[in-house]
Parts: structure tokens; sequence; C-alpha cells
């Protein structure tokens, strides 16, 4: 029986009176990759957003309904201690431009203020740029503004930004989406490798992306969960009508 | 989460500060007016006779001044803002000598206002006396023309920087319309980006009105500080500003200084009232910010 | 006859505009030529002499314009800031707009006002002219502009950078002052020497504050000379050698005025945090 972490249960969200998300259930695994798909404005962004409370954000924003980290209501922890323990990495590359490379990875302690030993930073910012495949590149260039590198790099500097506070999922909307070919298969690797220490949710619109490396598919239509299952599943037999259309490129 | 709620009220002070600040202004001018208004009531504007030693203050010579000034350096600096924005904004939007010229115009209108006053002492006085010379009139130099026409150059960089942008916004497939029915670049500019971007310029007018009404320095040093009503625009004068500037530090009695007070709170509201109004239409029309 | 008056009114136009420079040539080579034969070192170092005789010079009023300056930025700058945030946290908010109009109605008062208004409640109260009150109604001036520069500056940190923050579960206090104000610090010090310029040239407010002073004074409680202020009272003096020293003055005053504007433009570029 896979282990779950999360668990998405009959949530509604949306803005005023505009409804983005119908009745999901969902239960995410625990160190697999899940990828959220579906047509533009389906809702799958609106969701990931809900799971690390980014959602509430938004001007009239509401929901309904539960999510559960690891057994506990996510809505009843505060949301600063929940987004430690499930980092959000974005589809721009947006590392902070007033740190350095060094203070970029290590921004989540820095800015709020946690103290640590030079030795304790040193060893934080080289585990987590090795965890990125980073560390070579930049370990001479430490000092520099985080703006100065190429937006893969840029993208691999924000996860390794995020996975310093070790959290237990790592949700990405769209990571790939404004980089180039190469760096999208340099990220891709890279989450193959992460998820045997951190359970991934990802959000792409790139069917062949979610082939090449989810493990589980939530398939999302105008705001419904249509199909969610293993993804060997989805893609080869999926069970509703719409998912195989989405599939075979019949619309989105 | 305390440290946000902290955060929001600290910041919330920043409000109340300036609301405080602007309400505590107010007060304070009518408060300390309260004597002179009390006993000038509507004399006050209508009276020429402005004696510290008998205690009758009416302000009208200051009134008729500032009118005179404002209006006088209005009309002439109207035609340079317009040329000037004109000049960057649709003759030479594109050239590169445009941006050194706004440049340029930005000096003009960050040149202290103490300084044109020094310029216009040594420079423009002396052409003013030789004027007055001709016309056989006392030749003194300074003047309420002379203090226009200081006030004119001054002003001019508060309409054009408006008027320049307002005349940037108008579409251009509007103007490729009037040139394709056979228009000249004049007419373009008169019937169809004048129409278009007639209430941000009058805006800009309004806001280099605001100015010049307000202006002390420059006017205080080249206007003769004089306190009877002047008969033409080549005797000496005061405006609101340059009486209080001039009489503020001598005033002699409570009176006297409540009228430089009630005086102060008129030239507030005035120009509180002219730079809403330019507000209001640049916010309204034109959707950005100044 | 159309082409005539086409021709006709550019000429007017291009005439116009390039006259308008005319003024600020002829202020700036009048400056220089007036001002430059006054400046020497004794010009900088001492003080001025009483009227009628030659020499002397305006450290009174360098070293009080700088003082000026120097307790109007403490008063302002941190109130601005606050303000300047303020506006931008209810940028979307009926209050924000509203309280916006009020520091632009702030930013609009003629500064003969300001200084009636410090007179009313520190000279008054005080019971003589001082450099505090000078400074005071400098600050009054100095402190819309900061908040209106700040409002403007941080407006323009995308929402990215504030979610990048919010994400790593970092607090929206902390979020604004360890992240947005640290991205923003290239504007914000650009808002303030753009203040400092302004109120470095202003006169009307100091006539009843600061007041003026013969002697060198570095008490906060007492009087204090300022270089547009002596522009003003030497230019209106009949004394010759004081006229001159008002063009020295007036140089003075321009080249501070022009080194900050460098400074800002140079800085601005350097400072300005790209996204």
């Amino acid at each position: 029986m896979e282990d779950k972490i999360l668990k998405i249960e009959n949530f509604y969200a949306g803005y005023g009176k505009l409804e983005v998300l119908k009745n999901i259930n969902i239960e995410i695994v625990r160190n697999k990759i899940t990828a959220f798909m579906g047509p533009s404005g389906c809702g799958k962004t609106t969701l990931i957003r809900c799971i690390n409370r980014m959602h509430e954000l938004n001007k009239d924003a509401y929901y309904k309904g539960e999510i559960y980290l690891e057994g506990e209501s996510i809505f009843s922890m505060e949301p600063v201690i929940l987004r430690r323990k499930v980092g959000m990495v974005f589809q721009k590359p947006n590392p902070f431009p007033h740190l350095t490379i060094y203070e970029n990875v290590l921004a989540g302690y820095i800015i709020n203020g946690i103290k640590l030993k030079k030795e304790e930073k040193d060893r934080i910012v080289e585990e987590n740029l090795k965890k990125v495949a980073l560390w070579d590149e930049v370990k001479d260039k430490l000092y520099l503004r985080g703006t100065h590198l190429s937006g893969g790099q840029q993208q691999r500097l924000c996860i390794a930004r995020t996975l310093a506070l070790n959290p237990e999922i790592l949700l990405l909307d769209e990571p790939t989406s404004s980089l180039d070919p190469k760096s999208t298969i340099e990220i891709e690797r890279l989450l193959e490798k992460l998820k045997e220490n951190v359970t991934i949710v990802i959000v792409t619109h790139n069917i062949s992306q979610a082939s090449r490396i989810a493990d589980y598919v939530a398939f999302i239509y105008l705001g419904e969960l249509i199909e969610y299952g293993r993804a060997e599943k989805i893609f080869t037999a999926p069970e509703n009508k719409i998912t195989e259309e989405y599939l075979s490129g019949k619309f989105g | 989460m305390s440290g946000t709620k902290l955060y929001k009220n600290i910041v919330n002070i920043g409000g109340v500060l300036i609301v405080g600040l602007l309400l505590a202004i107010f007060i304070t001018l009518f408060l300390n007016s309260y004597p002179s208004i009390r006993e000038y009531k509507f004399n006050f504007f209508t009276s020429k006779i402005w004696d510290p030693v008998f205690e009758k203050f009416g302000a009208l010579p200051f009134i008729i001044g500032t009118l005179l000034t404002s209006f006088i350096s209005l009309v002439i600096s109207i035609p340079f803002s317009l040329s000037v924005s004109l000049f960057v904004s649709e003759y030479y939007e594109n050239a590169f000598f445009s941006r050194i010229f706004e440049t340029l115009i930005d000096l003009l209108a960050g040149i202290p206002s103490v300084i044109y006053g020094l310029w216009g002492f040594f420079y423009v006085t002396p052409i003013v006396r030789n004027i007055q010379i001709k016309f056989l009139l006392p030749p003194t130099g300074v003047s309420i023309l002379t203090a226009s026409l200081v006030l004119s150059i001054m002003i001019i960089p508060y309409a054009s920087s408006i008027a320049k942008e307002v005349i940037k916004l108008v579409p251009n497939d509007l103007k490729e319309a009037g040139y394709s029915l056979g228009a000249s670049q004049y007419e373009v500019i008169r019937k169809v980006i004048f129409p278009y971007a007639k209430s941000g310029i009058f805006a800009g007018i309004l806001l280099s009105l605001g100015r010049a009404l307000g202006e002390t320095m420059a006017v205080t040093m080249v206007i003769g500080n004089s306190i009877q009503l002047p008969k033409n625009i080549f005797q000496p004068g005061n405006t609101i500003a340059s009486i209080i500037a001039n009489e503020f530090t001598e005033a002699v009695g409570e009176l006297h200084l409540s009228s430089l007070i009630e005086l102060g709170l008129i030239l507030f509201l005035i120009t509180l009232i002219i730079n809403l109004i330019a507000n209001l239409i640049i916010k309204k029309y034109t959707f950005f910010e100044i | 006859m159309k082409i005539l008056k086409d021709r006709l009114f550019k000429f007017m136009v291009i005439f116009l505009a390039l006259l308008t420079l005319f003024p600020l040539f002829s202020i700036i080579f009048m400056i220089f030529k007036n001002g430059i034969s006054v400046i020497n070192l004794e010009f900088f170092t001492s003080l001025p002499k009483p009227p009628g005789e030659t020499g002397g010079g305006v450290l009174n009023a360098i070293i009080g314009t700088l003082l000026l300056i120097f307790f109007a930025s403490l008063i302002a700058i941190p109130f601005g800031l606050l303000t300047g945030i303020f506006l931008y946290e209810y940028r979307d908010k009926k209050i924000g707009e509203i309280l916006t109009t009020f520091v632009d109605i702030t930013q609009g008062i003629p500064s003969i006002v300001i200084g009636i208004i410090s007179y009313l409640w520190i000279v008054k109260k005080m019971g003589h002219f001082s450099l505090i009150s000078g400074s005071f109604a400098l600050s009054l001036i100095f402190l819309p502009i900061i908040a209106k520069s700040t409002k403007e500056t941080l407006k323009m940190i995308p929402s990215y950078i504030i979610e990048a923050s919010l994400a790593l579960g970092i607090s929206y206090s902390r979020t604004i002052l360890k992240v947005v104000l640290p991205s923003s610090i290239g504007g914000i010090l650009s808002g303030i020497l753009l203040g400092i310029s302004r109120i470095s040239g202003e006169t009307a407010p100091l006539l009843f504050t600061a007041f003026g002073n013969p002697f060198l004074n570095l008490n906060i409680l007492k009087p204090v000379s300022s270089l547009p202020h002596l522009i003003f009272i030497y230019t209106l003096s009949p004394y010759d050698n004081w006229r001159k020293h008002a063009w020295g003055c007036a140089l003075i005053l321009i080249i501070i005025v022009s080194f900050i504007s460098f400074l800002n433009k140079l800085f601005l570029k350097k400072w300005k945090i790209k996204f």
C-alpha cells in the first residue's frame, strides 16, 4: 500500500463568484512525482497554490474543504510554518536580486532571522547546490548576485533555496516553461533524483514532460478531477474519454 | 501573526501622520487668522488700506498684485510651455536632442527661486527700467511687470511637463487618420492633438498657475514691495506671498501678524483647490499619476 | 497657403521652444561670470565682514545650509519612509488614494506658508529663531517627496519576488522589510537625493525660522544662516561687496544642486536592481 503524505478532500476553490475547482479528491503519494495536468485555465495552478496556502493571498479568493498534510489540516497551521514544510518553485525563476547566490540559498534562514554559524551556512549552501547540480558551476562565484546566472541556473538556484529548508513536499508550477530545452531536461533529471528524499508535485501543460517524469498523474478539466492514477496507466489506457482526447492532442 | 500585526500598526501610523499633519496645518492657520478674520471680515478683501500703525488691514493691493502677476505670467508662459511640449512630443519626438532638451528644461525647473530672484534683479530690472524710461514712467526697475516676467520663465516647465506627456498619449492612428485626409501637421495638431489632450493641457496650466500663486522669493526680490494698490503693471507692488515674506518678521502687534497669517491661509486654500482640481483632471482623463 | 501656415507654425514652435533655453543659459552664464571672481579660499573659510567692508566669506552660510539639510533629513527620512510604505500597502484601496492626495496637497503648500507653520509651532513656543525650526520647516517640504518616491519605487517590485519570499515561509512583514525594501534602496535613495536638492535652495521657509546669523552657529537652538538666505539679503542690500558675495553663494548653490543631481543619475544606474 503506497504511503500517502497529502490528502485533498472534497475541495472547492475560486475567486469571488468564479468557482475554479470543484470537488477535488486526491491523495498524493510520498516520494513520488505527481503531475497535475490539463488545458489552460483548468484550475491546476489554483490547486497547487492551495496546497501551500498561497491561494489565499489573491483578492476575493475562497476555498472550501480540507487538505491534510501527514494527517494534520493545513488550515489549522500557521501559513508561515506550512510553507517551510511545503516549498514552491515558480514558473519564472525568481532569485532575490539583492542577495548573492550564497545568500539566496540561505534566504529562508537569513530573512527569517535564524542565526547560523559560518560552517553551518557553508554546509547548507554546498549541500543544496550539489543537490541541484549547480555547485560545480557556481562555487567560484558564490558572491555574485543571484541574477547573474542563466535562466536554467536561476531556476536550479530557486530549487536549492527551497530545498535548504528541508521541505516534505516540493511544489513546482510549470518550472520549465520559461526555459530552453537543455535546461528543461536538466531540471527534469534533477527532479527524478530528488524524489528519493522529497515528494514532488508538478503542474505542467507539457504532456511529454509529464510522460517522462511523472509517477502519478491527475488530469483536471474545467475545475474537476477527471482522472487520477499511475502515469503508465493514464498514458496508455486512460479510462475517461476527455483524458484520452487531451492526451492525444485534440485540445489544450 | 504578531510580527505582521505589529508591522501593520506601525505602518498605519504613517497614514495617521499625514492626515494629522495636514489637519493641524489648516487648524493652526485658521486659529491664528481668527483675530484678523473677526476684526475685518469681508473688508479684508476689499479694502486697499494696509496700515500697521492704525491697525487697518485690507489685502486688496496684494490680491490684485497676485492676480496680475499670476495672470500675466501664465499668459506669457503658455505659448512657451506648449511650444516646448510640441517640440519634444510631436515634432522631434524621437530625436536624440529632444532628450537633452528635456533635461535642460528640467534644469530650468530645478533652479532655486532665490537664484531666479538674483538674476531677475540684476538682469531683468535694468531692462524694465529702460522701458519705463522710454515711457516716461518712474524708473524703478522693480515692478509688477518685472515679477511677472521672471515668474513666467519659472512656471514654463510645469505646464510643459504635463502637456508633453498627454500629447505623447494621443493615439497614432488618430493622427494618421488626419494625415490620410490630407491635413498638414499644423492642422493635425490643432484639430486632433489639442482637442484630445486638452484636459491634460488644462491641468498642466493649472499646475503652473498653482506654482505662480505660491511663488515667493523671486517675486519678492523684483516686485518692489509697495503696499499701495498698483495702478499699472509698471508700478511696484506686492503679492500675497511677498508681503508675508517682507513683513512677517517686522509685524507690529497681534492684528498685524494675524492679518499676515490670514493671507497665508488664503494662499494655502487657493493653491490647495487649484492643485486638487489639476490632480483630479489628470487622474480622470489621462490614467497616469504625477 | 496651408503649407505656409504649417511651416510658419513649426518655425514658431521651434523658435519659442529654443527661446526658453535662453534664460537658463543666461542665468548659468551670469552666475559663473560674477561668481567665479568671488570664489577664493577666504570665501569658503571666513565669516561675513560688516557691510561696506571688502573681503570676508560665507562659511556660516555653508555650514548653516549643511546643518539645516542634515537635521531636516533626520526628521523627514524616517517619517517619509513610513508614510511611503503606508501609501504602498494601501495602494489598491480607497484610503490609499485619499492619502496619496493628502500627500500631494502637502507637497503643494507654498513654502512661505510652511514657514508660517514652523514659526507658529516652534519659534513662537521657543521664543526665538532657531536652526531646528528651520530644519523642521524644510522637513515638511522634504517628507512628501520621500513618501511619494518610496511608494513609486516599492510599486515597481514585481509580485513574483514577494511570492518567492512568502513561499519560503517568510512572513509578510519580513518580506517587506527584508526583501522589498532592500531591493528598493536605489529608488528610495534617489528620492532622498531629489529632496535634498530641492530643500537646499529653499529660502522662504527659513525667513522667520532659521532667520539668519552673521556668525557661525552650530547650536540647533540658535538662528543660523544659509546660502539661499544670504543670496536674498545680499541681493537687496546696497553694498557692493555683499552683492558680489550673493553671486558667489549662487555659484556654490548651483554646484551643490548639480552635484547632487549628478550623484543621483550615477547611483541610479549602479543601485538600480534589475528584474
